[in-house]
């Protein structure tokens, strides 16, 4: 992007900023990635000390929503129940597209310390629904937590709404 | 009241259906908390349970846990731990049923709080608790076959379509 200067502005205004479409898309989606709002276990703790004023998600543009009409980005944070899995689908499904998955967590990775016995527990989200980046750690920490956001930005700014040749 | 007190006045009340008395080992703490008497007669374990909490010199007032077990010798078992608030002091009773008719009668009608126990005792081991007036199961979802905590349980391979294994 790139801001012309007053005297090579032919339009007199000095306001404005010449960009690529996807560049401005993948901007604007990256840095507003809002989240929605709902914690499934133990990462979920990790994810509102996340959110809290110490790490402050925040500052990269996530915000908590109430509904996944209005989410582009949702955390499965811990441990998917089949139980949960059921609900998480349809959750999914009611968001609108673009729409990313960060998976956070050894459970929703895959299955994590229920990967024996654990009779109800789904072996990784992976298996219902796409995950774009997964956070290992039982639970990570929110410094992980944010490193698996930022590699989701980093996927959003490879983006490109032209057809790519197959 | 010691628990051997209070054992020995549930055998004057009740007499035949009360079975032997078990004083827990461990510290001071332990035995005064978890010694348990066995109950024959099961079929009148709420009569026994209306009894110990009406009874002004025994005034069991609360019910502090009803748990499960599955024994692995075909036969299932619910422990009844109680505390009475006023007295302070405690005991427990203990009901073994055969596994093919593991039908106990409810204890809500003496301590309401024993509601979602016992549901969470039909839906992990199956007990069937008689004239219990809501015996759904609490953790697992409606269509869930068999019951979990069962030494004999297998679990399902599938369920909604998703795979259950690693």
């Amino acid at each position: 992007m790139g801001i012309l200067n007053k005297q090579d502005d032919p339009f007199g205004s000095g306001n404005i900023v010449i960009t690529g479409v996807d560049t401005l898309l993948n901007w604007s989606r990256l840095s507003s990635l809002w989240m929605m709002g709902f914690g499934l276990a133990c990462c979920a703790i990790e994810m509102m000390a996340a959110s809290a004023s110490h790490y402050d998600i925040g500052r990269f543009g996530v915000i908590p929503r109430p509904s996944p009409r209005q989410s582009d980005m949702m955390l499965i944070s811990g441990t998917v129940t089949l139980k949960m899995a059921t609900r998480t689908k349809i959750l999914y499904e009611q968001m609108p597209d673009p729409k990313y998955i960060i998976s956070m967590g050894s459970c929703s990775n895959c299955g994590g310390p229920y990967w024996e016995h654990g009779y109800h527990v789904l072996k990784g989200v992976d298996r219902i629904i796409p995950v774009d980046v997964y956070v290992p750690g039982c639970p990570p920490r929110p410094e992980a937590l944010l490193e698996g956001l930022m590699k989701l930005q980093d996927k959003v700014r490879r983006q490109s709404i032209a057809r790519t040749a197959v | 009241m010691t628990n051997q007190e209070i054992y020995d006045k549930l055998k004057a009340a009740y007499g035949g259906a009360i079975g032997s008395f078990h004083e827990q080992a461990g510290s001071a703490y332990m035995t005064r908390t978890s010694s348990y008497a066995d109950i024959v007669e099961y079929s009148q374990i709420a009569q026994i349970c209306q009894y110990l909490r009406d009874e002004p010199t025994l005034e069991f007032d609360n019910l502090n846990c009803l748990s499960c077990d599955d024994n692995g010798d075909k036969t299932l078992s619910v422990v009844y731990h109680m505390e009475s608030l006023s007295l302070k002091h405690y005991f427990a009773l203990k009901v073994t049923v055969p596994i093919d008719n593991p039908v106990v009668p409810t204890v809500t009608r003496v301590w309401a709080s024993a509601n979602w126990h016992e549901r969470e005792g039909w839906d992990m081991i199956g007990i069937k608790f008689n004239e219990h007036p809501d015996l759904r199961r609490i953790l697992l979802d409606d269509d869930w076959v068999g019951h979990p905590l069962r030494k004999d349980y297998k679990e399902p391979e599938f369920y909604r379509g998703m795979k259950v294994g690693y």
